[in-house]
């Protein structure tokens, strides 16, 4: 689909904003609606507009399948480091109290990495699942 | 970090293994970390189990939310026992697959293979610890999912569609207990167990109530493959790697039969499910069908994977008929038969990968003559077998006893016509495979062909002899069970 002008200059405007709308999303969720999920969701849909436009070879070369495996794992890593981390600080799994100077902040720390765990994750397996399905004919 | 940590590590440990194993590119490695964790949430499992024997029901709120509002896991005698079974089947298990799961498993998707292994390992774990109604959904599919992709890893290219008959049939069960647990939450406002056991006794004569617990029969009937239900079984088991039917025959049926006992008894009540709903007939009718229609398909099975498969089928039977006696006596007897069970499946299991691996297939006609190429192996299989039919001084014959004991106490006379029936048709099954390994000659005599290593035979003859240990020992097995079977009627913890 990459002969056509119009979807090219538009996929790569819209890229940025899409990716920008997800961050938006992922790091403001702990005030308005939106979280790791979503933001995972949208910040894959950047790629796989990619993928859909220019083909499933030019996402591997932005982002390869080692790295994506190691995202992966790193983001339930990160969600499941924290509910040791505070066990390890004396609270209970997941207790985010503990790992502020007061519960205020405690909490805030904690529900940004978990958060942010759950968005690595799911950005990553949105796009293996699109590669695996998509990539089969390359 | 105290015993107090003890349940959520039980599942932590597991879960934090998993994305590990998807990073160590090796096999080994990820098979070394996995028996590690295996072995540790053992540990952590007979810890528990101890602590709860001694000082009553253990409870942790995740978060520091306290229930209702948080999650929290109850860790109590019947739990504490599944948890100790699962733990260690598992552990048995994955000391055969190191060498038993390159034979089957490319080398490039071992890591893979582990990182399934123990979020399946997770999922059952998770099942079983928590007394929260949403978060068991939640591990029902941990454990669904990963086990699905565990079945279709196998050479075998028909492990494919088993693996898709069982996505389709189990994603139903599991959506099936999702809604029941939705109309309970409609109703009750509550997705704690503890909480919705206070809460429904006065709502028994709710419509939605007695929808709910409809659904939720069904559904987890799908997942513990309750005859009619088991159609996904057989295939599952067959064209799986020889290690992963060894430890889902062993594992996950187990823990959906618990978590079946944990809603009829402990959540609902057993005076909602057998006195306001008429669970009590369907599930004698459907146990004792379950029992003869299993054990006899079993005889004409050609493939002795599958053969087994259908025995599950009947021995689940067993474990619905002692569930439907609606009194602790059938409970212990339904209770003790998922140790033993999981014993004489995994046991049977391992023995017939052992030999797969030597002769080359799980046909009947490719055992012909292993009684002399393979003897441990084959002494293995034959005790193991003796046990799953039920012969004194095997653990079977311990299950089948309390069983017995427990529909004469009711006495239910037809019954126990069904259950002599079923032990009959064992004897027909396995005869068949005992008379191919002793009585035939190979067809094929292959000089390569002799006992297989040490390092596979262990595994398998620690099961089979612990088969013969809970046989002639039964304090402990009978005892932890007939407590935790009381403290479910309401008794004391």
């Amino acid at each position: 689909m990459k002969d056509i002008p119009v979807l090219r200059v538009v996929t790569k405007i819209t890229i940025p904003i899409i990716l920008l709308f997800a961050m938006y999303v992922q790091f403001h969720g702990d005030y308005g609606p939106g979280g790791g999920f979503q933001a995972g969701v949208i910040f894959a849909a950047a790629f796989i507009l990619y993928g859909l436009v220019f083909g499933t070879s030019a996402v591997r070369q932005v982002v390869s399948p080692g790295i994506l495996r190691l995202l992966t794992a790193l983001g339930l890593l990160l969600f499941a480091g924290v509910g040791i981390l505070t066990m390890l600080l004396g609270g209970d799994y997941l207790d985010y109290n503990t790992l502020g100077q007061d519960p205020l902040h405690g909490q805030h720390l904690g529900i940004f990495l978990v958060e942010l765990g759950v968005g690595i994750t799911v950005a990553a397996v949105m796009i293996i699942f699109f590669l695996a399905f998509a990539g089969r004919r390359d | 970090m105290t015993l107090a940590q003890l349940p959520a590590l039980q599942v932590i440990l597991p879960l934090i293994a998993a994305p590990l194993c998807l990073l160590l590119r090796s096999g080994r490695l990820a098979w070394l970390l996995s028996i590690l964790v295996s072995a540790t949430a053992l540990i952590i499992a007979v810890l528990l189990l101890r602590l709860v024997l001694e000082n009553g029901t253990v409870i942790y709120t995740y978060g520091g939310w306290a229930a209702p509002w948080g999650i929290e896991y109850r860790v109590d005698i019947a739990n504490a026992f599944v948890l100790a079974i699962v733990t260690s089947i598992s552990t048995v298990v994955l000391l055969f697959s190191r060498v038993g799961a390159s034979w089957e498993i490319k080398s490039s998707e071992q890591s893979l293979f582990y990182t399934a292994y123990l979020l399946c390992l997770t999922g059952l774990l998770g099942m079983t610890v928590t007394g929260d109604a949403f978060n068991l959904f939640v591990f029902l599919e941990i454990s669904s999912l990963s086990s699905y992709v565990l079945i279709a890893m196998g050479p075998d290219r028909r492990g494919l569609t088993a693996a898709y008959q069982y996505l389709i049939m189990g994603t139903i069960g599991a959506t099936f207990i999702l809604i029941a647990v939705g109309l309970l939450y409609m109703v009750t406002g509550t997705l704690n167990m503890a909480d919705l056991a206070n809460l429904l006794p006065a709502l028994e004569q709710s419509r939605t109530v007695r929808v709910a617990f409809a659904f939720l029969t069904v559904g987890i009937g799908l997942k513990l493959a309750m005859f009619p239900l088991h159609l996904w079984l057989p295939n599952a088991y067959a064209y799986a790697p020889h290690v992963v039917s060894a430890f889902l025959a062993a594992t996950a049926t187990k823990v959906a039969v618990y978590v079946l006992v944990r809603f009829i008894y402990d959540v609902f009540g057993s005076s909602f499910a057998f006195d306001s709903m008429p669970l009590q007939s369907i599930l004698v009718v459907l146990g004792a069908a379950a029992v003869l229609s299993g054990s006899t398909v079993a005889i004409f099975q050609h493939n002795i994977k599958r053969m087994l498969g259908y025995s599950s089928v009947a021995q689940i039977g067993y474990m619905i008929l002692g569930i439907s006696l609606a009194s602790v006596s059938g409970l212990t007897a339904t209770l003790v038969h998922l140790l033993n069970h999981a014993l004489m499946k995994g046991g049977l299991f391992l023995a017939l990968a052992c030999m797969a691996f030597q002769l080359g297939g799980t046909r009947l006609v490719d055992l012909a003559g292993a009684g002399r190429r393979m003897p441990w192996t084959s002494a293995a299989f034959v005790v193991g077998g003796l046990s799953l039919i039920g012969v004194p001084l095997t653990a079977g014959f311990v299950s089948k006893w309390l069983l017995v004991v427990a529909v004469l106490e009711a006495g239910w006379w037809p019954v126990l016509i069904v259950i002599a029936v079923g032990s009959l048709l064992a004897v027909a099954y396995i005869w068949r495979v005992i008379e191919m390994i002793y009585f035939r000659s190979a067809t094929n005599p292959d000089e390569h062909s002799e006992e297989t290593h040490w390092s596979l035979l262990a595994p398998v003859w620690l099961l089979i002899v612990a088969n013969v240990y809970f046989g002639l020992h039964t304090q402990w097995s009978v005892g932890v069970a007939q407590r935790a079977a009381q403290m479910l009627f309401g008794g004391p913890g």
